[in-house]
């Protein structure tokens, strides 16, 4: 069991622009092994919350099945969760958000639960640009059922017992890219400085926002000659581009080199100022994007940052044309046409 | 075997019969038949006398025999009729082997002359006459989609000639059909006056088989099962429809949307306040009803026994973690693909118990396109009050045939019940919100919704079990309790679920049927009578069951539970939930995928019943 960072409750304490401090924005204590890469992306989505001022109970968290399903529970505690069935949370958010697109979305989901028995509702939820964060919390193997390797697993990765992985990985960022997802970014729960920016655009972003955070299992699969080990992770990660979020409202005051940085700006009126690693990466541009994984995946490296944004890209309601009034707040007389219509309904059928 | 050397070798007198018989078309699926038969069908119901028309279609686009069965019947029985039809329209030359050999002794083949018969096709009971429909159509319209199309119609003229249907009432008909298309009306009608002017100028018309004017249809309507959830689920207040493609359920869906897309377009906006999502399969359909029901929307799905057997995780999953949910189940043949395009009502079993674990379902069973729609609307209702998912279930039968209903009615003082939902203030008044405490005593407790208060009411749905204040626990206790309470929840259903609807009183042989069966069963219960046979009938609305249904069974001596599967699926929950002596009750079963007929009904009991005096008097 590994407990989030303690919190000694000062009057001091920073607060948010709701006044709130961190606190508001924590949940139960974690009863995930200690070390565990997903107790840090829950702490990144705390503070992300709480530096976006985001009040927390107009937040609602999905989830599927296995230990980073479970996370949402250490998190955002005022918060509503669903933690649903295997593999399926992108149904539950679909009707979730389309019976009420007003609240921010936050999706936690395993490598197990996404690129093998959820593959396809992944798919489909990426195809619909559902508003929503999705997060992977990807350790190559299915922590809950003890250390299986999952369908992230890199060909030729060790497993515990020393086995090779023979199959060809699946890497949900190539698959997210190629079926048209509007925001694809990877990262790594030890990289709190890249992933909690991130996290903010990517709730900020309006359409489906995927994060594969890379999340060692300490337990199952963090040895030598794991891929998805701690140590591993760190020496091949590269950095794609690094990027400052701005809220509405707020100057963007970052300077960096011309040419080497651009400015995106999201729907609500909050932009990112991206400083670019790869100089030829254009994460506006998908094919840019495509490479730039391919060629990372070349040279053998973890390529994390923002991958590939469109902001322009309508979402799910959009698309469906849906009221801007939540469908969860109508009421009897907006939702019945009452019997003089059905009168004339049966009419037609005389 | 031919016909001519299998079937009744010597003369038989014409059948004579007004308002009382059986028509039957055999058409080419895909060839535009549907909707001429629906307008021939049509204007019998104009015409004041009870017409009740199914499609027997197989699983095929284009090319395979199709038909189309239309019992006329003054005494008003919908139920199919066994035992062959009187006068078959044989349009398919495929199908005409069999199609002859369905004509009932003494009745009617219209067939296409334009080529001659084949002399194996010739029964002498049976009355053949003839029409030249491709020369007709040939010479008539050189194009051919249109020859298609008009061939049809010309059919329906003859007939029309026939059996003196009125042809005012078609022309009005065809006029209201093309009232978009005005330009269609006057050749259909053309095309209709010609195959009724080759009828009369061919045989003597009417023929025997006669239809005249009675005024017994009321304010009746005809419409489909399928239309009346549809329809059920837009006056509910739906707002969330997911689903995916499965014959016989699809025109649930496609019906909520056409009524919702005219119906729920925001005023000021011009937007919707309805979704319909076509999702990926049914494991994700039902999904979406669940995310939308814990947000607080209405929502359903449709959809058939495959269906339901993908959606069943889901299912447990609603039923443990109290999320309503709507689902209407349009039976068809099983197991696996079966019989898609057949009837039968063999999910039973999956339904009531759908998903692992201990489960169990609420379920609705209309037999009316009316029952149809007032069960669909009413599930939404039952559903957010228990906090659970209930089925609408509904056939093949039912479904996709336009039936004869009472009118739909929407009493406008009635206001949906939205079960124990807290708002804001209402947790500010609580000490300590409890999502599984049972407050009330019923069993039932109280939900929020998600963004609801900043502080209080947040809880996190889960299938793992928890305590009375949804945290996470697996003592045995906890659990216990939590079952015991979802079992109380079960026990009280019934209170808020339509009662079963009980016929005569006193005899010592009862009947309990449920959904398309109770058309047979009251039908069957007037041939009884007339045979001396009394008998009462119970039908089932929904599980669980009112404390009626085992008094029922405890009033008659004999008890048969009629029903539309193989294995007497509605008798083993009878057992079961009831704990009746599986001795006391006996079956009637119909499971070859066509609708059960009085005729099934009636054999099976006399046959019980005699067997069974047969050994008493041993
Ligand atoms: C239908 C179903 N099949 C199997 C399981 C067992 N199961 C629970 S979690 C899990 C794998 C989880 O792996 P992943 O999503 O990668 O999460 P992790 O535990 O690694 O964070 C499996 C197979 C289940 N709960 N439901
Ligand atoms: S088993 Fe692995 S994934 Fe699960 S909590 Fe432990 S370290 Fe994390
Ligand atoms: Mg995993």
């Amino acid at each position: 069991m590994s407990y989030l960072k303690p919190n000694f409750r000062h009057p001091q304490l920073p607060k948010n622009g709701l006044d709130l401090t961190r606190s508001s924005y924590e949940g139960l204590i974690s009863t995930l092994c200690a070390g565990c890469g997903h107790d840090s992306i829950s702490a990144a989505v705390i503070q992300a919350c709480w530096e976006l001022d985001l009040e927390p109970h107009r937040i609602a968290k999905v989830s599927g099945i296995g230990c980073s399903s479970k996370s949402p529970t250490y998190f955002l505690n005022k918060s509503h969760g669903f933690n649903s069935v295997h593999g399926r949370m992108p149904s539950v958010a679909t009707g979730a958000n389309v019976a009420n697109h007003e609240l921010t979305y936050i999706g936690v989901s395993g490598d197990g639960d996404s690129a093998s028995i959820g593959m396809g509702q992944f798919a489909h939820v990426v195809r619909r640009n559902l508003n929503m964060l999705y997060l992977v919390e990807n350790n190559g193997c299915y922590g809950l059922t003890k250390g299986q390797d999952s369908a992230t697993a890199d060909e030729g990765s060790k497993s515990r017992t020393g086995n090779e992985n023979p199959f060809e990985n699946i890497d949900l960022v190539g698959v997210a890219l190629e079926i048209g997802a509007t925001f694809v970014a990877r990262s790594f729960s030890g990289d709190k400085e890249q992933l909690v920016p991130l996290m903010k655009a990517a709730i900020s972003h309006r359409g489906f926002a995927l994060i594969d955070v890379i999340s060692p299992c300490v337990t199952f699969n963090n040895h030598h000659g794991s891929t998805k080990s701690y140590d591993y992770t760190r020496e091949h990660v590269q950095t794609g581009s690094i990027i400052d979020f701005v809220p509405p409202r707020e100057e963007i005051t970052a300077q960096y080199d011309a040419g080497e940085s651009m400015q995106l700006d999201l729907h609500d009126g909050s932009s990112l100022s991206l400083q670019k690693a790869q100089p030829n990466h254009d994460p506006t541009s998908r094919r840019s994007a495509t490479e730039a994984l391919l060629d990372s995946r070349e040279n053998n490296q973890i390529l994390t940052g923002l991958i590939y944004i469109d902001a322009q890209e309508p979402d799910f309601h959009e698309v469906m044309q849906l009221n801007d009034a939540p469908l969860n707040s109508l009421q009897q007389d907006q939702l019945c046409p009452g019997n003089e219509k059905l009168r004339s309904i049966n009419n037609v059928f005389r | 075997m031919t016909p001519s050397t299998s079937q009744a070798k010597k003369k038989v007198a014409p059948i004579v019969a007004v308002n009382d018989f059986v028509v039957k078309f055999a058409n080419v699926n895909g060839s535009g038949s549907a909707s001429a038969n629906a307008l021939f069908a049509k204007s019998i119901f104009r015409m004041g006398v009870p017409t009740t028309p199914r499609n027997i279609f197989p699983s095929n686009i284009q090319g395979l025999p199709t038909w189309y069965e239309v019992r006329i019947s003054e005494q008003g029985y919908t139920a199919r009729r066994a035992g062959g039809v009187d006068i078959m329209v044989s349009v398919n030359p495929q199908s005409m082997a069999d199609d002859v050999r369905e004509v009932r002794p003494g009745g009617y083949f219209v067939y296409d002359n334009t080529r001659p018969l084949d002399i194996r096709l010739l029964r002498r009971d049976v009355n053949y006459l003839a029409i030249p429909l491709t020369e007709i159509t040939n010479n008539n319209y050189s194009d051919a989609r249109l020859r298609q199309l008009f061939k049809n119609v010309i059919y329906v003229g003859a007939m029309a000639a026939m059996l003196d249907i009125d042809m005012d009432i078609l022309e009005q008909l065809i006029a209201e059909q093309f009232a978009g298309k005005k330009k269609l009306i006057e050749p259909n009608c053309n095309a209709l006056r010609l195959g009724y002017d080759a009828a009369k100028n061919l045989h003597s018309c009417p023929i025997g088989l006669k239809v005249e004017k009675r005024d017994l249809i009321g304010n009746r309507i005809l419409m489909s099962g399928n239309t009346a959830c549809g329809l059920g689920a837009v006056y509910a207040g739906a707002t969330v429809a997911a689903w995916y493609p499965i014959t016989p359920s699809t025109s649930v869906a496609e019906a909520y949307e056409k009524y919702a897309s005219s119906l729920r377009i925001d005023a000021d906006t011009g937007r919707k306040n309805y979704v319909v999502i076509q999702a990926e399969d049914e494991l994700a359909a039902m999904g979406m009803v669940i995310g939308a029901s814990w947000n607080g929307a209405r929502a359903f799905t449709a959809t058939s026994g495959p269906g339901v057997s993908l959606m069943t995780e889901f299912l447990g999953l609603a039923y443990f973690a109290e999320v309503p949910a709507v689902l209407v189940n349009v039976q068809r043949a099983g197991p696996s693909t079966g019989m898609p395009t057949r009837t039968q009502q063999s999910d039973i079993l999956s339904t009531v118990y759908a998903s692992h674990g201990d489960t169990r379902h609420v379920v609705l069973i209309p037999s009316t396109p009316k029952e149809c729609f007032d069960l669909t609307a009413s599930a939404f209702d039952i559903a957010e009050r228990l906090q659970t998912p209930v089925i609408v279930l509904t056939d093949l039968d039912i479904g996709m045939n336009d039936g004869l209903s009472e009118p739909l009615e929407w009493d406008d003082d009635r206001v949906y019940d939205r079960g124990k939902v807290l708002a804001a203030d209402e947790l500010d008044a609580l000490d300590k919100f409890g999502r599984y405490l049972d407050v009330d005593g019923d069993a039932i407790t109280a939900r929020t919704l998600p963004g609801t208060h900043p502080e209080k009411g947040a809880f996190f749905t889960r299938g793992t079990s928890r305590d009375e204040y949804a945290t996470y626990t697996e003592k045995g206790d906890a659990y216990e309790r939590n079952m015991q309470r979802l079992l109380r929840k079960w026990h009280g259903a019934s209170a808020y679920l339509p009662e079963p609807v009980v016929k005569g009183s006193g005899s010592a042989i009862g009947l309990i049927h449920f959904g398309t069966s109770a058309a047979a069963v009251y039908e069957a219960m007037d041939t009884l009578t007339e045979n001396g046979m009394q008998t009462d009938s119970l039908q089932l609305l929904s599980v669980p069951f009112h404390d009626e249904v085992a008094e029922f069974i405890k009033q008659h001596e004999t008890v048969f539970v009629v029903e539309q599967n193989r294995d007497a699926q509605m008798r083993t929950v009878l057992v079961n939930e009831l704990e009746i002596d599986p001795a006391k009750l006996q079956s009637v079963l119909n499971y070859d995928g066509s609708p059960l007929a009085a005729d099934t009904v009636c054999s099976q009991v006399q046959q019980a019943l005699g067997n069974r005096q047969m050994v008493a008097g041993d």
